[in-house]
């Protein structure tokens, strides 16, 4: 009789402790969850949620603080740019283009190059060769020159940028893969595998891949920030998505010369494009710990 | 008699390397009964994992060819199979325990999973019906709670569970024949004892032929009801456990018995073969054995020895036998 309170003791116990235990250790998550789902419903209900239009020019209104600053009004809550067009309403807008872009081309590249890195290193010999020098060739092009080839070709917008910065975002990707699925070739559960007579195909898919998937989700989530900032880095030069429909990169870049007075228009989109790039890193080593069946238990 | 599972005939293995050929596996031949078992005992390197992965036609590549000979079973010569039909066969007809058991596990699913996949491979079946194959697979292999067990991951269990598990998955499907390359030598003395009698108690169960590859004529001795000794890829002595032990025709069988520590006799140093085992790449002329041998004739250095059958387990390859 005892010993059943106890147990029932225990468990309430260890129930209380974890409901508050739970939610701390997994903070990680819940919070870059919350940043990132609540930036990407923003994005995609921007025409609702912007105050105004993100081309609508008010001369009148040009370099308007924020609302907390001095000669700020509630008109436009984060102040207006060079333009007079509001701020807020272009940061809704922007993350449009920047998280779709970013989260794109980081699944693009990373299922091609998956893809080629798993074969190329399970297979090996000839097509590991061959496709060891298309990644060379991929790292060594210039990404620049291959997007403005792109947008003079096809002209600048949405998809150019998207396809620019895939067309070679994938080798590094592949790289990575193709280096642990060399290692994963060889180790004793693949020859298991072999010995129960999975075929190639299955041994790559339900073998190597579930295997290689921890370092490519960390390379992913930090991939966030730098493709964010490749957009930008595109727009500034004129072949990524043209004005006037803003980005987060663009935005930073349209502030730059303003920075001492009107820093406002740099450092909201700036903020923007920290929290997501911190948020996809959080939930990186959140995922990591998670998906390693060790430290699942504990 | 019952019937020949597996009839290996004249087979020889090579691998490609840049200084040469080198002949891993040169002409051998056996055969294993349904609910027999058969050791193949040899130093390090003699080619006794090389012969395990030919029957499997899994030999590391590039390089590892199978050059010459037949693996026949249920009438067919595995070596003239397609790679597809080739597949069906491992898992299902033919399992292997590999050398490291330990590491054979894949750390991202659970256990039951890993015997299911086997499973899966090789029968048609609906879903409830495989965790009833998981189950019974895990059962035959002594595993306690296997409802239990075959949800936990690999990190979970501990090194003999984790040995078993292996073993469920290769009994999964009930093969015909078990190719067991050295399961024991990670294993401490009192769970090898245990591991080999779990051994004997599933090939009491489901009739299966073992092919059990050791260095360890202790092991031997307990469960190979026959031996096939090899030496540089070679076949030197095929005998009944019982005569092997009893009395041993080839030098290097008798050498090898004599090394193994024992103790009922106070030695001061253990025995053991002078010289090493020659260079694959370099074969001598005559017999394999002979620049290590103590009895050797002037006829062993120039000429092979042919098999001799000396009763009708019994064969040897020397010429101190006639």
């Amino acid at each position: 009789m005892q010993t059943i309170t106890t147990a029932v003791k225990t468990k309430k116990q260890y129930r209380g402790v974890t409901r508050w235990g739970r939610i701390a250790r997994n903070l990680g998550m819940i919070l870059p969850v919350i940043i990132i789902l609540g930036l990407v419903v923003i994005a995609i209900f921007a025409n609702f949620l912007a105050p105004y239009a993100y081309d609508k020019i008010d001369m009148r209104a040009r370099f308007a603080p924020p609302v907390w600053m001095e000669g700020g009004s509630s008109a436009h809550l984060l102040g207006t740019d060079a333009l007079g067009r509001d701020v807020l309403s272009r940061m809704i807008w922007g993350g449009r283009v920047s998280l779709s872009v970013s989260l794109l081309v980081i699944f693009i590249t990373a299922a091609i190059g998956t893809l080629m890195g798993i074969t190329a290193g399970y297979l090996g010999g000839r097509i590991d060769s061959l496709l060891m020098r298309i990644v060379d060739i991929a790292m060594s092009f210039p990404g620049l020159l291959l997007a403005m080839l792109l947008s003079v070709g096809i002209g600048p917008g949405f998809h150019t940028v998207v396809i620019a910065l895939s067309a070679l975002g994938w080798a590094g990707y592949a790289r990575l893969v193709r280096g642990e699925a060399l290692r994963l070739r060889n180790s004793d559960f693949v020859a298991q595998a072999r010995v129960i007579g999975a075929s190639p195909w299955r041994i790559m898919l339900k073998h190597i891949f579930p295997n290689v998937l921890n370092p490519l989700i960390v390379i992913m989530t930090m991939a966030v920030g730098m493709m964010i900032l490749a957009e930008s880095g595109m727009s500034y030069l004129g072949i990524g998505i043209p004005p006037p429909m803003p980005s987060w990169g663009s935005m930073v870049a349209d502030g730059r010369n303003f920075l001492d007075s009107a820093w406002w228009i740099s450092l909201f989109p700036g903020i923007c494009i920290g929290l997501v790039v911190l948020s996809g890193n959080f939930l990186g080593d959140w995922l990591r710990d998670k998906m390693d069946p060790r430290l699942r238990q504990l | 008699m019952s019937n020949i599972v597996l009839q290996v005939e004249d087979l020889h293995t090579s691998f490609f390397t840049r200084m040469g050929e080198v002949k891993a596996v040169d002409g051998v031949s056996f055969f294993v009964r349904e609910g027999e078992t058969l050791g193949i005992v040899g130093e390090s390197g003699c080619g006794k994992t090389v012969t395990g992965l030919s029957i499997l036609r899994l030999l590391p590549e590039p390089g590892g060819q199978i050059v010459g000979g037949k693996i026949i079973m249920e009438g067919k010569n595995l070596l003239e199979l397609s790679k597809k039909h080739m597949r069906a066969y491992r898992g299902k007809m033919i399992s292997m325990i590999l050398q490291d058991p330990m590491t054979s596990l894949n750390p991202v699913y659970p256990v039951g999973d890993q015997i299911g996949e086997s499973v899966r491979l090789h029968q048609d079946l609906p879903e409830n019906m495989v965790e009833a194959e998981v189950i019974s697979a895990l059962r035959l292999l002594r595993i306690p709670a296997p409802e239990i067990r075959m949800k936990e991951y690999p990190f979970q269990l501990s090194g003999g569970m984790r040995q078993r598990a292996v073993g469920a998955i290769a009994m999964s499907c009930r093969p015909h024949l078990l190719i067991a390359d050295e399961p024991t030598t990670a294993l401490d003395a009192t769970i090898q004892a245990q591991y080999i009698a779990l051994f004997e108690d599933i090939q009491a169960k489901t009739n299966v032929a073992i092919i059990f590859i050791t260095h360890d004529f202790g092991v031997i001795s307990r469960i190979c009801d026959r031996v096939g000794v090899m030496y540089a890829g070679k076949i030197v002595e095929t005998a009944p456990t019982r005569d092997i032990f009893k009395a041993p025709k080839h030098p290097y069988t008798s050498a090898l018995i004599h090394s193994v520590p024992r103790l009922d006799r106070k030695d001061d140093r253990l025995y053991s073969i002078e010289g090493q085992p020659p260079s694959l790449l370099f074969l001598p002329a005559g017999c394999r054995f002979c620049p290590r041998c103590t009895v050797a004739l002037d006829i062993c250095k120039e000429q092979e020895p042919p098999e001799v059958k000396i009763s009708e387990n019994h064969s040897v390859s020397c010429w101190r036998v006639k």
